[in-house]
Parts: C-alpha cells; structure tokens; sequence
C-alpha cells in the first residue's frame, strides 16, 4: 500500500507542479533558515572533548586587587582572574595530585627552515607543558611529547601540527630534524596528527573557534628566550616591570592553567591543597582578597566565558519562529492543492478506502514532499553558511553542516511536512464523498 | 439482501431544510434487478447513497445482507462499501491518473490483497467487460463506453454481493448503453444483486422490479409488466 500511496504521490505532484514546487520551497527556505541557526548553536553549544570534559578543570585563583575585583568584558565582576602570575602557575605545577596538569601560554616567533620553497614566517607558539598533550589527549602522527627534564631545563624542541610538517617536510616522519624558532634550533619532538577542537576551549582569548597552534614548545624554554605574551596580561599591582624576569615575578596575569582531575576525591584533594597553597601566600604577603579559588569543568568553563550567547539563543528561537511562518504558508498551499483533488479522494472512498486510509495517502505526499524540501533546505543552508565563513572570519570552522545536521535537517523538515499537512490531510479525509461523485 | 425501513434523511442550511427521503422503506433480495425511477430531486440518489453506505441517515433503520448497519463507524462502512458493495456511476469516476489495470484493482489493494490476486481478479473482470487488451490505457485514451465498462470491471473485480448503480448510461449513445445494460444483465444473472438509478424508462423495463420515487418516498414497487400500462402490482415494503 505504501508503494501504492507514493505513486499517487508522485502522479499528484505532477498534476500540480507549481504549487508542490511552492510547497518545497516554503519547507526549504524555513529549513534553511533554522538548520543555519541550529547549526551554529550546535557548534557553539558542542562539548570539544566529551569523553573527558568533566575531568579537565581551568584553575582559577584570585590574587587580584584588594581594593576591585577582576572585571573582563562585563559590568559584572568576573570572579577570580581567568589567568594565574607566572609564579603561581609555577608552583602549582609542584602539585602531584593532578592526573595530569599544564600551565601554558600563546607566543609567536619566526619559523624558518632548510626547505628553501618556505619563506620564513612568523607563527604562533603555544608555550606549555608536557602534560597538555596528554590531558587534551593531543594525537600524535610521529614522536611524542618532550619528556619531563625539557620542562624542567627547557630544552629547544618543538611540537609541530601536521600542517607545518607537511609544509616543511613534506608530510615525512620529521622527528629529530630541526626548525629554526627566533633565533634558535628546535629539535622535532613530535609531530600532530590533525587536531581542531570547537570550541577552543583550552584558550578562548583572540579565538573561540580558530585553529589549534601549529607549535608548541616548553613554556621553559620560551620565557627563557623572553618569548612576548600573545594574549590576555592583566595587572593591578603597581610593579616596577623593567625586565621579562620582573614581569615574570610580578601579580600580571597571563597563563593559563589546566588540571586533569578524573573523580572527586581527587577534585577535593585538589581544592584543599589550592586553598592551602593561597593560606601560605596569604601569609607570605600576596593574594589580599577573600579566598576565591576555582575549578572550573569544561563545560562550565565554556557557559562562564558565555562561548554561546543569550543571542545565539535568540538567533535560534528566531529561526525555529520564521520556520513556523513558512510552515504555516505551507499548510496554506496544501489546503489548495488537496482540494483538487478532493474528488480522486471521493473516488477512493466509495471504493473502501477508509478515512485512515486517505490520511495516510495524503501524509505519504507532504512526507515525500518534505524530505524534497528537506533536501533543498540543506542546500540552502549550506550556502548560508558559506556566506557566513566568508563574512566572518571566526566563523570559519563552526559555520559547517555535519552529518548529524544533515540528519536532523531531513528529519524536521519530513516531521515539519507532516505537522503541515495533517490538517489538510484531514480535512479531505473528513470531506463527504457523495459531493464530489456527482459532479466527476 | 436490503432492507430499509422508515428511513428519513434531511439536508439542513441555515435558512433551508430539505428531506430527502421520508419514511422510506424498501426491501430488495438477493438477486433482484431493481430499477429505481423518480424525477430529478425526488430523492433517488441520496436513497442509492445511503444504500451504498456513502451517507449516513437520520431515522429508520437499515439491514445489508442480514446486518444493522445503521450505527456502524466509518472504517466498518468502509469495509462493508469494499467488500459487499460495487459502485457504477453515470460520470464513471474513474481515477484519471491511474491506467484501467490499476483503476480495476484500486477496491482490492483497500481489501490488501496481494498483488497476485489483484492482477487475477482485474484480468477476469476486464475480460469479462471486453476491455482485457486495454490495461494500459489511461482513462482518458478511451471512449465514454469503455469508460463505463472499466468502472462495471472496477465493480466486478471485488466480487461485490450488491451493485449500485446511478445513471450507468447517462453519458453514453444508445448503442453503448445497450452493451452497459446487457454487461449489468449478465451481472445480475451470475446471481449478483443489483440497484439501478435511471430515468430511462427503456432501462427500467429491463429490470426486475422497478421502484418509484417521489418527494423521498416510494410511491410504487412493482414488478416490471411487458404490457403498456399495465403494472402488475408488486412486493412494497
């Protein structure tokens, strides 16, 4: 019967080209519109590493101003500083209570190589520490992470993303072989496998949605080297800052710092041992506000930085809304194209048909016509989206359709379809078919 | 076969309330040919309408092939309508998108019958009206005669108790109708009962038993008389 029912479908659409062809595209522009929004909250709104986010912390402790409190894009205070002193991530790095843990900061240096098709250019660095690969679980194409004693003495190796090492090396196994950084060697530790988490959630400052660094280095051996900070300083205190060592023992904040915290005997371990770190530094002089310290989760961390915006909820609400408009257009044009064919139905149910059996052929036909619209929708909102990533520059790796968008896009446009077309589909079965026998 | 009784079928407006039919009562066997008369809005075709469960009435009860029918639901009408009832209409209401093969087999697939004996059933019912080599065609491909005949063949292929048929030959020449009338004749022989609408008093004359409508109620039931004028009196219900 379902076979039976799409034919007639099919012969229906037809019979009435215009208006199924007007029926689709008011399925499709709604689709279009609010699987382009949906797509970009979905982006937004996505955990960048679920299989772990509730064990990985951002550390926060606030050794800011006793007389204001940190404030950071807002009226609001912000609660304790997003960022820790140098010195404090230093001696939290001490803690062996972390799974595993990574204080690190955003540099750039000049990059130059043997390969002489590469100019030298300057890239960006992420400075940190070993355990930032293996707590962000980080894939490695070739090598490993620096080991332990690089952190410690900071030692000239390097970390590089695959693009680089495709670009100097040519793709080849590069472990070993050196990249000039500044004005030093870096030996090749390791080389990435393609990584790119979205949000990026390990350093939100500059980009919530670019790519991950293409280096990364000991954060010894880049404030060694007196590497500039690219990223959020912030400082209350007046220092004397003459020298990158004073900087580096002032209250300025600027490193980031995460902690691998898998259960909550160890979180609480953790958060003793924070608020006893800050009791001695209190005593030492430092850290004159109230106790404030934090550990935020993943998720947590990406709702306090509000990485999805109360307009990306509104922006969603407004799609789904004009979604609804186009829906109720559609319900318009399949009342006037059910009507015509009224008598075919009459004719169906003088021979038996039931009015279940009408409603099911009719649904059949806005089902069919609204994976058409489905299929139209996405294309739309592929090409919306393309416009975005060319407008917006931040956009450019969260403004992408995928496959669980192409999914959900058929899916709301066929269920869409058939909320819209139960009423008309109704309304012929309901119709008395005596009164279009007659007039055939 | 049916059995109606005081019937009483009223069509309200706002400003209008029209009574179709009155305190109608008619009986017709199993096997009978039974030729409904009546002028224009006498109430004949709401009588066929009802009898062919397509309407549903206000008073008086209704018995098809020995059951109440009177408080049934939808989807049950519907499948007495599939199973027991074959419907010929004088505008043949053929489904003009479907070609005669799948017209014919359009009751059966609402019987979900597999497509086998939908095929075997539409091949003898189309035989049967002479239309076996036109499967193919669109209703619109043939003649208004052939058009009726895939609609008696549509009505046929359910082996259906009871035909309806309302005007069968409204539309066609004298020729035509002739081979429409002879098809319903060897219909009827076969022992299939049937109930034809018409004003054609040459039609009425082939029937078994005429029946006459007038303001919604059978004013006369009598078997069909060979002699002008001369109706021999009949089984009124």
């Amino acid at each position: 019967m379902f076979a039976h029912h799409l034919r007639t479908a099919w012969t229906s659409v037809r019979r009435s080209p215009v208006l199924s062809i007007l029926i689709v595209a008011a399925i499709a522009v709604g689709i279009g519109v609010s699987i382009t929004g949906l797509t970009i909250y979905h982006m937004l709104a996505r955990d960048p590493i679920p299989q772990k986010s509730d064990q990985l912390f951002r550390v926060q402790l606030d050794s800011w101003d006793p007389d204001s409190p940190f404030f950071e894009g807002g009226d609001e205070p912000s609660g304790p500083p997003f960022w820790l002193t140098y010195q404090d991530a230093m001696a939290l790095l001490e803690s062996d209570i972390p799974k595993a843990h990574a204080a690190n900061y955003r540099s750039a240096a000049v990059l130059e190589s043997d390969n002489p098709s590469v100019a030298p250019d300057v890239y960006g660095i992420r400075a940190t520490t070993r355990g930032f690969f293996s707590m962000f679980e980080v894939p490695f194409r070739y090598g490993a992470a620096w080991d332990a004693a690089a952190d410690q003495d900071g030692a000239p190796v390097v970390v590089i993303g695959e693009k680089i090492n495709d670009e100097l090396f040519g793709g080849e196994d590069s472990t070993g072989r050196t990249v000039r950084l500044g004005d030093d060697e870096f030996r090749v530790a390791g080389v990435l496998e393609h990584w790119s988490p979205h949000p990026r959630f390990y350093d939100l400052n500059m980009t919530t949605f670019g790519d991950p660094e293409q280096l990364f280095v000991p954060m010894r051996a880049a404030t060694d080297r007196e590497w500039a900070i690219n990223g959020n300083t912030s400082c209350w205190k007046p220092e004397s800052l003459v020298t990158f060592r004073d900087f580096l023992g002032s209250e300025c904040v600027w490193v980031l710092f995460w902690a691998e915290l898998p259960d909550s005997a160890s979180r609480e371990a953790y958060m003793t041992y924070l608020n006893g770190y800050v009791d001695q530094q209190k005593a030492a002089g430092r850290f004159p506000r109230p106790m404030d310290n934090r550990l935020r989760s993943v998720e947590e961390w990406l709702e306090h930085r509000q990485v999805v915006s109360d307009d990306s909820r509104v922006v969603v609400a407004l799609a789904f809304l004009f979604l609804i408009v186009c829906l109720l257009n559609a319900v318009g044009l399949m009342l006037a194209k059910f009507a015509g064919t009224a008598p075919s139905a009459a004719i169906r149910r003088a021979l038996g048909a039931s009015r279940g059996d009408i409603v099911r052929q009719y649904l059949t036909e806005v089902g069919a016509i609204g994976i058409a619209g489905g299929l139209a929708g996405l294309a739309l909102a592929a090409t919306g989206l393309w416009s975005l990533r060319q407008g917006f520059e931040d956009l450019a790796n969260v403004a992408r359709l995928d496959l669980s968008m192409g999914f959900t896009a058929i899916g709301l446009a066929f269920l869409a379809a058939l909320a819209a077309g139960l009423y008309p589909a109704w309304r012929v079965g309901r119709a008395v078919p005596v009164r279009f026998l007659k007039s055939q | 076969m049916l059995e109606m009784q005081h019937i009483g079928k009223v069509y309200r407006t706002e400003l209008v309330e029209t009574h179709a039919l009155r305190d109608f009562s008619l009986r017709v066997n199993e096997g009978d040919f039974v030729a409904v008369t009546g002028p224009s809005g006498s109430g004949k075709t709401t009588f066929l309408n009802i009898a062919g469960l397509l309407e549903t009435f206000g008073d008086g009860t209704y018995r098809l092939d020995g059951e109440d029918v009177s408080g049934l639901s939808d989807k049950q009408r519907s499948r007495i309508r599939n199973q027991k009832i074959g419907f010929i209409f004088q505008s043949f209401n053929l489904i003009p998108d479907l070609d005669v093969a799948d017209n014919v087999e359009l009751p059966l697939r609402y019987r979900r019958l597999d497509r086998g004996e939908r095929k075997a059933r539409a091949e003898r019912a189309l035989e049967l009206v002479g239309l076996a080599s036109r499967t193919r065609h669109l209703p619109s491909q043939l003649s208004g005669g052939q058009q009726q005949r895939v609609a008696i063949a549509r009505a046929l292929a359910g082996e259906p108790r009871l035909i309806l048929a309302d005007e069968p030959t409204g539309n066609l020449d004298s020729l035509m109708a002739r081979q429409v009338l002879d098809l319903l004749e060897e219909i009827n022989a076969r022992g299939t009962t049937v109930i034809m609408v018409t004003h054609d008093p040459d039609l009425s004359r082939r029937a078994h038993r005429n029946v006459h409508v007038l303001d919604g109620r059978v004013t006369d039931f009598k078997p069909y008389d060979p002699v002008p004028g001369g109706l021999a009196a009949g089984a009124g219900a």
